[in-house]
């Protein structure tokens, strides 16, 4: 009995931990790191009183929202305006279950993982939807129309590009599809489709140029405007949590996971998890560089790059990729 | 079953919300996500401004209009030193003229470094916000230079300057205006041809050019829409007739149109601060009249005259001629008037200021209605709305 519940449960429990754990630490590295980044662009300092560099900043700045009132809305629908946050840090956690880290190291090795990063994915909107409705105010409802909006519109074009990494590589196994890129990664041969799921990355994500439903020009801060203490903090936390997953899902779809560019002496003597995590890294920086430079889209306009633009263009690249691999034989 | 009547949505928009610059109450009548009704509430940061001045002497006046528009104040103080001028039948001295366009376009500049980031941080780009603070910092130490204050400098007096520019301003002057062009193609490099920003500006919030003068817009916004008026051009003040400058005019009067016409503009000031200092030349900064200007603070030493000048001027102050006189500047936002009634005493009657942002913010129902909710943060931005002047 004890050995076939408790050891497995502990074992689980372990691997759980041991994803979220660093996951969570470097959600809060993330946060400084964007800081820091933004503020060499800005020609700033960025934070550097607390601790070292200013490397615990994350960490005080956590301490001091979770130690602060929550202050919960009289006319809210408390149940759901609770719940709203805990579902979005869940679900941004979540989708780490299946992510290859390197050879053999996932927690769950499952056939769809790629449908299942997709589902958890598609379901963070409801945490935003949740929260901007319960809130009943009028800025976080207006933020949630916009955030389910848009999400599911890049929902779509996602989709589309993720289909066409599927077509060649013939699994829906994510190790197999880190698998089949080692000859060569699939951002070389399906370049377009990298650019379309790395911005369509940024507006799932909710990241400038897509940050509309946070938008703090007019729309104050969007659905979290009325959250505050530890409730915002699994916001921010989930929100950066995301991001970090989207990056891994980049690079494994269209960056080659864990191997290394060339399999040849000076690359190959680190190993997967470090490359694995360099590379989410370049991701990462992008996604900052990006916050740092552009403007913000308009609702609309969003909409129709979306609809108009990512849709056709995805759409396009899974009949010619397909045409193209049976054309030439070489469907997996 | 209960009856349910669909309302558009009101929205609070302000006073304390991040993109209302200042003070600024919107009540936001919206249909989903598209603008029905914008209208302005003001009064938020009213200080009777006009009824103060009432109470003081000329020269007491002179720093309320520093915190009309506070991000350009020497514009203003322009105004009033210009008026009062007119109805004293004063003329100032040449080197004092030339100061005062030097500081007037470094004024220019210093607002439009703040409006056009501001814009764009209204549309989501932070980064040339913080890159032209840096900027603004580096001319904000020639006011403190001159004044001893970065804002509230109280420089531009009746009768000439306060002071004179200190030893060797004029060359530093000359040599931060030689690289600061760099500066404005660097910042033009993140937002001109950013097809973000492009698209969140073209086309929105058009003004015509008879709706313009209708509405009473002055400045870029005027010049915007294709209407080349400029009183530094059409009704020169100081020296403005001496030096040679592009006065930068719109095609479709849209939001980018503005941006671009602040963009230029910054460049012309750079012009006619670099011509001024080639002009300029040693010599009185006020006019050589105790009764209007302070004595040398030498004389008041050995004077006994002088002294009783110092002791006059700054208790009872200087009379006015009786009359009423209108004088209007171009104020980095735009029109910037004073209607100045004196009755002979030393205490202006009535002090009625023209603030440009007072006219531009009426507007804003016009510009915004059937655009986006995300649209009315671009409008404001490009219209260059400081609360200091509209509530006054």
């Amino acid at each position: 009995m004890i050995n076939s519940i408790l050891i497995p449960g502990l074992i689980i429990i372990a691997q759980i931990l041991a994803i979220i754990v660093p996951v969570l630490i470097s959600v809060a590295f993330l946060v400084y790191a964007e800081r820091k980044i933004l503020a060499l662009i800005q020609l700033r300092k960025g934070p550097n009183v607390v601790g070292p560099f200013g490397l615990l900043q994350s960490f005080a700045d956590a301490l001091k929202l979770i130690t602060k009132e929550n202050i919960i809305p009289s006319n809210s629908n408390k149940m759901v305006f609770l719940l709203a946050p805990i579902i979005t840090m869940v679900l941004s956690l979540a989708g780490w279950a299946v992510i290859p880290f390197a050879p053999g190291w996932v927690v769950s090795d499952i056939n769809v993982g790629i449908m299942y990063l997709f589902a958890i994915s598609s379901l963070a909107v409801y945490g935003v939807i949740m929260a901007g409705w319960s809130s009943n105010s009028k800025y976080p409802f207006l933020g949630a129309l916009r955030s389910a909006a848009q999400m599911v519109s890049y929902e779509v074009s996602i989709g589309f590009v993720i289909i066409t990494v599927l077509l060649c590589v013939g699994s829906l196994n994510l190790t197999k599809i880190v698998e089949a890129q080692e000859t060569v990664w699939f951002a070389i041969p399906l370049l377009p489709m990298f650019i379309v799921f790395f911005i369509s990355a940024l507006a799932e994500t909710n990241r400038l140029p897509f940050d509309l439903p946070e938008d703090e020009s007019s729309l104050v801060a969007g659905f979290t405007t009325e959250y505050s203490s530890a409730s915002f903090v699994l916001f921010f936390l989930a929100e950066y949590a995301s991001m970090i997953l989207m990056s891994a899902m980049t690079v494994i779809l269209f960056l080659g996971g864990w191997l290394p560019p060339f399999d040849v002496f000076p690359f190959n003597i680190l190993p997967g998890i470090v490359w694995f995590i360099l590379k989410i890294i370049f991701i990462l920086f992008l996604f900052l560089w990006v916050r740092g430079t552009f403007p913000r889209y308009r609702y609309d306009q969003l909409m129709r790059l979306g609809w108009k633009v990512f849709l056709p263009l995805s759409l396009l690249w899974v009949v010619l990729t397909s045409g193209f691999l049976v054309i030439f034989n070489l469907v997996p | 079953m209960k009856e349910i009547e669909i309302n558009s949505t009101t929205l609070n928009f302000g006073p304390q919300h991040p993109a209302a610059h200042g003070v600024l109450r919107l009540i936001v009548e919206l249909d989903g996500e598209v603008v029905e009704r914008a209208e302005p509430h003001i009064g938020l940061l009213h200080r009777g401004t006009e009824k103060l001045i009432e109470y003081k002497t000329y020269l007491q006046a002179v720093p309320y209009f520093d915190r009309l528009d506070y991000v350009s104040p020497m514009c203003q103080e322009h105004a009033f030193a210009l008026a009062t001028e007119k109805l004293l039948k004063i003329d100032v001295p040449l080197r004092a003229k030339f100061i005062r366009v030097i500081f007037s376009e470094i004024t220019r500049i210093l607002n439009h470094l703040l409006n056009v980031p501001a814009y764009a941080a209204d549309i989501g780009a932070v980064t040339p916000f913080l890159w032209c603070f840096e900027e603004r910092e580096k001319l904000l130490e020639y006011h403190e230079a001159v004044s001893g204050a970065r804002f509230h400098s109280a420089y531009f007096r009746p009768g000439g300057v306060h002071q004179d520019m200190p030893n060797g301003m004029e060359e530093k002057l000359y040599n931060h205006f030689n690289t600061f062009p760099k500066f404005i193609d660097d910042l033009e490099e993140l937002l001109t041809n950013n097809r973000i920003l492009r698209q969140r500006s073209v086309d929105i919030g058009i003004l015509s050019k008879d709706e313009a003068i209708e509405w009473g817009c002055t400045g870029p916004v005027l010049r915007s829409t294709g209407i080349p008026w400029d009183l530094r051009r059409s009704q020169p003040y100081d020296s403005y007739d001496k030096v040679e400058f592009d006065v930068p005019v719109g095609k479709k009067g849209d939001c980018f149109d503005r941006y671009l016409v602040r963009i230029e503009e910054m460049r012309q000031s750079v012009k006619i601060i670099k011509q001024c200092l080639d002009q300029i030349q040693p010599g009185d900064i006020a006019i050589d009249d105790n009764k209007i200007t302070p004595p040398k603070r030498k004389d008041m030493k050995k004077s006994m005259e002088s002294l009783i000048h110092h002791f006059k001027l700054f208790t009872e102050g200087y009379r006015v001629p009786a009359g009423e006189t209108y004088f209007p500047v171009e104020a980095p936002k735009g029109e910037f008037g004073v209607y100045l009634v004196s009755d002979g005493s030393n205490k202006p009657y009535r002090c009625k200021i023209r603030a440009p942002g007072f006219a531009h913010l009426q507007a804003l129902n016009h510009l915004s209605k059937g655009h986006m909710m995300a649209d009315i943060a671009a409008i404001l931005g490009s219209l260059d709305i400081v609360f200091g002047e509209v509530d006054r």
